[in-house]
């Protein structure tokens, strides 16, 4: 199985330019005009929790952005997904 | 190397990507039955879409000598109109005899509502009668985890054997209900939703390779068909030998399929 300084050699970089695209996306957004929604609080959100979980972080950030009602709702308002809950708030 | 690609929506592709799969290796591929893009206005329209998955798509694979599979049902999307969805279920056994039919798929949930559950239901019971495994597509982003367990309930309480069942589209916060409950796997590589290829092999190293498979789910979306054969090089990237990639990409897919009475190992050097 590949080592620590393998998994660096391969996904470092790549990983590098992911979180610059996060920087550059908040600082995008602070930039313009307009109000964010709920799609941002769930983004910061999940953030957080991937800063704080110490393992299984996929997984953590995954639940932070999900939906966690048990029963099904009445009827579909929408076809789509956003990507984080709250979308009828 | 040879793969088999589980979960490909050809109807939205061109015939040069079907070149390009038999290039890359594709010995066989399955096409569930899925939400076009937009709602169809009529039952009639799924009589013509069920007509171009058993007719005119095995013919177009067959042309690069790709097996072509597919499954049948109504999509969860248009399943929301349950009277709507009940006329096009009433079409289904028409075509179950055709000699690609695999099973009853892609089924599920869209946005986990009531109808869509009873649309679901209705169609475990058709699989059941007609004795066919099934193909389940989960919800999307902040849907999935609470479709899943929706899922789940309704297989365990129709007792479904969950051998004869895969649940597609899983990623870290599900894979492990999933196959904790017995079911089979599937996950789908996705440049922008669902997962990666660096995260499916996270996933098989952290939840094991065993009823587990992945696909491309190519389709007219942001999607690659060629995303399976790409994920087998970036485990060879990983260091994972010839024939765990193998394992992956052709042995479990196959085993499941050998369940489907249509299926034919597909030839191999």
């Amino acid at each position: 199985m590949p080592t620590k300084t393998d998994i660096l050699d391969l996904y470092f970089m790549d990983s590098r330019a992911k979180l610059l695209d996060i920087a550059s996306y908040l600082d995008r957004l602070d930039r313009h005009e307009g109000e964010i929604d709920f799609r941002h609080e769930g983004f910061l959100n999940a953030l957080q929790t991937m800063l704080e979980t110490k393992e299984n972080r996929t997984a953590a950030v995954l639940n932070t952005l999900s939906d966690h009602s048990e029963t099904p709702i009445e009827r579909a308002t929408i076809q789509v997904a956003y990507g984080a809950p709250g979308a009828s708030k | 190397m040879h793969y088999i690609e589980p979960h490909a929506h050809m109807v939205s592709r061109t015939t040069a990507d079907y070149q390009q799969l038999a290039m890359a290796g594709c010995a066989a591929l399955c096409e569930p039955a899925f939400w076009a893009g937009y709602d169809r206005a009529s039952a009639q329209g799924f009589y013509d879409y069920y007509r171009q998955l058993t007719e005119y798509e095995p013919a177009r694979a067959a042309k690069f000598g790709i097996p072509h599979y597919c499954w049948l049902c109504i999509n969860p999307k248009e399943s929301e109109d349950a009277g709507f969805a009940r006329e096009v279920l009433e079409i289904i056994p028409e075509f179950i005899d055709k000699p690609n039919v695999l099973g009853i798929g892609e089924i599920g949930l869209n946005k986990n509502t009531k109808n869509e559950l009873a649309i679901f239901e209705e169609h475990v019971d058709m699989a059941k009668k007609y004795d066919l495994p099934i193909l389940i597509h989960t919800p999307h982003l902040e849907d999935k985890l609470k479709g899943t367990k929706l899922i789940i309930d309704a297989l365990k309480n129709a007792q479904v054997d969950p051998g004869s069942v895969v649940i597609d589209h899983v990623e870290e916060h599900t894979a492990g209900i999933v196959l904790d409950a017995g079911f089979w796997a599937g996950m789908t590589l996705y440049p922008e939703s669902k997962c990666t290829a660096a995260r499916a092999i996270d996933m098989l190293e952290n939840f094991g390779m065993e009823n587990i498979w992945m696909n491309s789910a190519c389709d007219w979306g942001i999607s690659d068909p060629l995303a399976v054969i790409k994920c087998a090089l970036e485990m060879r990237k990983r260091q994972h030998t010839f024939k765990a990639v193998q394992k992956v990409i052709f042995d479990n897919p196959a085993r499941f399929l050998k369940q489907c009475k249509n299926f034919k190992m597909p030839e191999t050097p």
